[in-house]
């Protein structure tokens, strides 16, 4: 049966799209025809035949017909004196700037003199407003028509009640279909009959908005004699019920956005980290100039920047490989240069990494002065992804998410799929047998070091779009980032993962409670607390690895 | 018994003589001697040279723990801001009603925050006593806790390094915010006078030099014997083979919480030396940055020998005094490669470097 029923609804509405077209251009120029020969009825010297001709203009289906009526409105619609054509004309000290009424072209400037205003009365501009109204919430485009609504919202009176009751029965599209029932249902509210009232707070309780908050707010207030300014208890009641699930679903949207911070902070801890758990992890070396590899990146992304300030958006995607080998070529440089002389050696390796790291700050300061550089974020970047009234996502933080879990994927199918990742992860096992195998641990140690440090460069193009670039920037993450790694479990990358994204919430979680530093201040603590408990992390190594 | 040491190390002999003399001599050079005179030290450098003693003390504290204990503590220098802070108290409630709101029993900045009366810690610290006890138990008792929890659950290496980092880091914060009631981001400062005295005349500040210089002294005679004694060596025992000192029955965790703390301890006793000298202790003193600079110190001087400590914290300040007034960018890069030539090429430090280059000669 339902193979019948498709083909049954389909046929006719597939011919229908075919003839849409042809029919809609007949129409189209039927409708032009009319509205030339109706605008010029505008110009009749009676006030009857004006608004006569207003509601004709309504009913005709042309996109121009708003135009007109809304400069009408204004009073911004004049005849030419000479040869009486209606314009549009915008006052500016010269005379009007004038375009066409009929087709919008620009007719150049006109003198005061030249033109005649077309007058309309009290009346005419009430019925003027309602057609604008009508006009607009019948437009084809589901925007224009939600302007509208809000349009109408704004100074409600019963005549846009009705306006929208009879669009409400004809419209198709949801967002639309939901906003005038919200105007309906607020106007409701104030209705002299009970269930009326209730009827509207029911529909409302569904509404997460600001407007509704309020007015449910005010109806289950006291008045400065202590009256309720509702008079009806069964009203009270069912505003306190509807609150309270407004209320409910508040705090559901509370903890969405807490959450979606508190990942995004533990995306930037986890990009930040996650090139130290590789360093610190997989080869046990402190790398104290961490921060300065990420701070590099941010640099990095700034110059090129400079270098094409046009295409912001290219020169940030370029920025990550670029960051990438620039902060992977120092830490080779690093590496070849200072730790492999120190391997076995882990406190003295962590104060010669940190003498590279100071200088590798005064380098940049030298290079690029002791001020913090702006970086611009593009377009798809800035702003917010606003869900409702309540629930808003600013984009730069949510790409960063999305591109710590890419770098994060992509770290990890490198250690699990390449030979270079089989080797490290040999190198990280046991050194000796792995060199016995014939890898070539010193040349693997490069590379790994070289990994991390690239990790940390990109980390720090991604760094850029949320703070400022100085020369200080890696000394903040620092920090930070050993806790993630240690807190994690050393040589575990899924704990790291796991751990600056538990660190984020928490921090989040925390910081309205406590404020912001104070929330910091409780969270390192915790990981002082928390390692004194477990030594080697959430994710302890197990076996022989764990012994090194 | 104190003194025991000089007849096989000329060496702490030596210094111990010369840290007497310059404590004794600048002084006095500085009060008896008039302005025009080649030997007179301006009040400026008797401040200075104060200065250095209290950070000699304070390498000589972080080498016990780092160079006999083997515990690299990156936030040494919390304790020794913490001993500062509890002086800088003290000499806060000496100013009485001196300050620029008037106010005798609170410290401006509590009148600029517009509270209303003392916090309950900052009472007693109108009394010297008071202040001096609190420089030592304040910092003895935070490295008493830290080191208790951490020892006990056998935390080493790397992961006590960092974790005393981020210790540091979190008092850094802490002290940062004005409802802590140090005085937040300023510190403080502006004080008046020490034990009745006026804190900016020359004569204290020549005294504040001979104290220091006394406190180094007795500082280095005590650690001098206590690493000599039975109770030292237990712990260079446990640097060089932790696991070893634990199997032979020792209760390893007790004698590095008890150097911890001593050093704590001594480290705090510096911080109360430092900050009447300088007249300012805020929470920069807590920056990982700063215990870093200690931990170079005593890497330049040479580890586990307490003369090194002194000499590399000398040696790197007075390179820092002149590095920062003649180029200032030059200072970092200074101070990271000798992070880095001190670890690759002086991993015994330049009393190490010294004594191999001895040894070397006699055979």
């Amino acid at each position: 049966m339902k193979p019948d029923f498709f083909r049954r609804c389909f046929c006719p509405i597939a011919m229908l799209i075919l003839l849409l077209p042809s029919f809609t251009l007949g129409q189209d120029v039927l409708a032009g025809d009319v509205f030339s020969e109706t605008l010029t009825k505008l110009n009749a010297t009676s006030m009857q035949e004006r608004s006569a001709a207003i509601d004709q203009l309504a009913a005709v289906k042309e996109p121009r017909a708003i135009v007109v009526l809304q400069a009408l409105l204004d009073g911004h619609l004049l005849k030419l004196k000479d040869d009486g054509k209606l314009v549009i004309g915008i006052e500016n000290s010269s005379g009007y700037k004038l375009s066409d009424a009929k087709t919008g072209q620009d007719l150049g400037v006109a003198d005061h003199e030249a033109v005649q205003k077309i007058t309309v009365n009290n009346s005419l501009r009430i019925s003027l407003r309602k057609t604008i109204g009508h006009l607009e919430l019948s437009a084809n485009d589901a925007k224009v028509r939600l302007g509208a609504v809000y349009a109408i919202a704004k100074s409600i009176d019963d005549e846009g009640i009705t306006l929208l009751r009879d669009r409400l029965a004809i419209e198709q599209d949801a967002t639309v279909q939901d906003e005038i029932k919200l105007v309906l249902g607020l106007e409701a509210l104030n209705s002299a009959d009970k269930t009326a009232r209730l009827g509207a707070i029911d529909l409302l309780k569904n509404h997460a908005n600001q407007a509704v908050v309020n007015r449910l707010n005010a109806l289950v207030e006291k008045d400065a004699d202590g009256h309720y300014l509702e008079a009806d208890a069964d009203v009270r009641n069912q505003a306190k019920v509807a609150l309270s699930k407004i209320n409910s679903r508040l705090q559901w949207y509370a903890a969405v956005e807490t959450l979606f911070f508190g990942l995004s902070l533990g995306a930037v801890l986890v990009l930040a980290a996650i090139g130290l758990a590789i360093t610190f992890g997989v080869m046990g070396v402190i790398n104290m100039a961490h921060g300065e590899l990420m701070m590099l990146g941010a640099y990095t992304t700034y110059v090129m920047q400079q270098l094409m300030p046009d295409y912001l958006g290219w020169s940030l995607i370029l920025s990550i490989p670029a960051a990438f080998v620039i902060s992977a070529s120092v830490g080779i440089a690093i590496e070849r240069g200072i730790i492999r002389f120190l391997y076995g050696r882990p406190l003295e390796t962590l104060l010669a990494t940190f003498g590279v790291s100071l200088f590798l700050q005064q380098t940049v300061r030298s290079i690029f002065s002791p001020l913090n550089r702006s970086v611009a974020s593009p377009e798809w970047m800035s702003g917010t992804w606003q869900i409702n009234d309540f629930l808003s996502l600013t984009w730069n933080r949510f790409y960063i998410l999305v591109f710590c879990v890419l770098v994060f994927a992509l770290l990890l199918q490198i250690l699990k799929r390449t030979r270079l990742g089989l080797e490290v992860r040999a190198v990280a096992q046991n050194r000796n047998m792995a060199k016995a195998m014939g890898i070539p641990t010193a040349r693997v140690d490069a590379l790994t070091f070289g990994l991390g440090s690239g990790i940390a460069g990109v980390a720090g193009v991604a760094l850029s779009q949320i703070t400022n670039v100085g020369p200080n920037l890696g000394q903040a993450y620092i920090v930070d980032s050993f806790m993630v790694v240690v807190f994690g479990g050393v040589g575990n990358l899924w704990g790291t993962l796991l751990a600056g994204f538990a660190l984020g919430i928490a921090n989040k979680l925390l910081e309205p409670v406590a404020g912001a530093v104070l929330a910091k201040i409780l969270v390192l603590v915790f990981i002082i607390l928390f390692i004194q408990k477990r030594p080697r992390g959430l994710f302890p190594q197990k076996g022989r690895a764990a012994e090194g | 018994m104190l003194l025991n040491f000089y007849k096989h190390d000329k060496a702490a002999a030596f210094l111990m003589v010369s840290i007497g003399f310059i404590a004794l001599f600048v002084p006095l050079c500085n009060l008896i001697l008039p302005a025009e005179s080649a030997l007179h030290f301006s009040a400026y450098s008797v401040s200075l040279i104060g200065k250095y003693l209290t950070f000699a003390l304070l390498g000589l504290s972080l080498d016990l723990v780092w160079g006999y204990c083997g515990i690299l503590a990156l936030g040494h220098g919390a304790f020794f801001a913490l001993g500062g802070y509890a002086m800088g108290m003290y000499l806060m409630r000496q100013i009485g009603n001196r300050g620029v709101y008037g106010n005798p029993l609170l410290p401006d900045f509590m009148v600029f925050l517009n509270w209303r009366e003392l916090p309950w810690y900052w009472y007693g610290f109108d009394q010297f006593w008071f202040a001096a006890l609190m420089v030592l138990l304040v910092p003895g008792l935070l490295a008493f806790v830290f080191g208790w929890l951490a020892f006990r659950s056998r935390v080493t290496g790397v992961y006590l390094s960092i974790i005393t980092q981020a210790l540091t880091y979190a008092l850094l914060l802490a002290f940062f915010r004005n409802e802590m009631g140090f005085g937040g981001n300023n510190g403080l400062t502006d004080f008046k006078e020490i034990l009745g005295f006026n804190i900016q005349s020359e004569a204290v500040r020549a005294y504040l030099l001979m104290a220091s210089g006394m406190v180094l002294i007795m500082a280095f005679l005590v650690s001098r014997w206590v690493m000599d004694s039975k109770l030292g060596r237990v712990v260079t025992a446990i640097r060089d083979q932790e696991m070893r000192v634990r199997f032979l029955g020792y209760r390893v965790e007790l004698f590095k919480l008890w150097i911890f703390v001593f050093a704590a301890m001594l480290a705090g006793i510096a911080g109360a030396l430092y900050v009447p000298q300088v007249g300012i202790i805020n929470p920069s003193e807590f920056s990982p940055l700063n215990s870093l600079e200690i931990v170079i110190w005593v890497a330049i001087g040479g580890r586990g020998t307490l003369y090194g400590a002194i000499v590399g914290a000398v040696l790197v300040n007075y390179a820092k005094t002149l590095l920062t007034g003649w180029a200032p960018e030059i200072w970092l890069f200074f101070l990271g490669a000798t992070f880095i030539l001190a670890t690759v090429f002086l991993p015994d430090g330049l009393f190490g470097f010294w004594q191999c280059r001895l040894k070397g000669q006699k055979s």
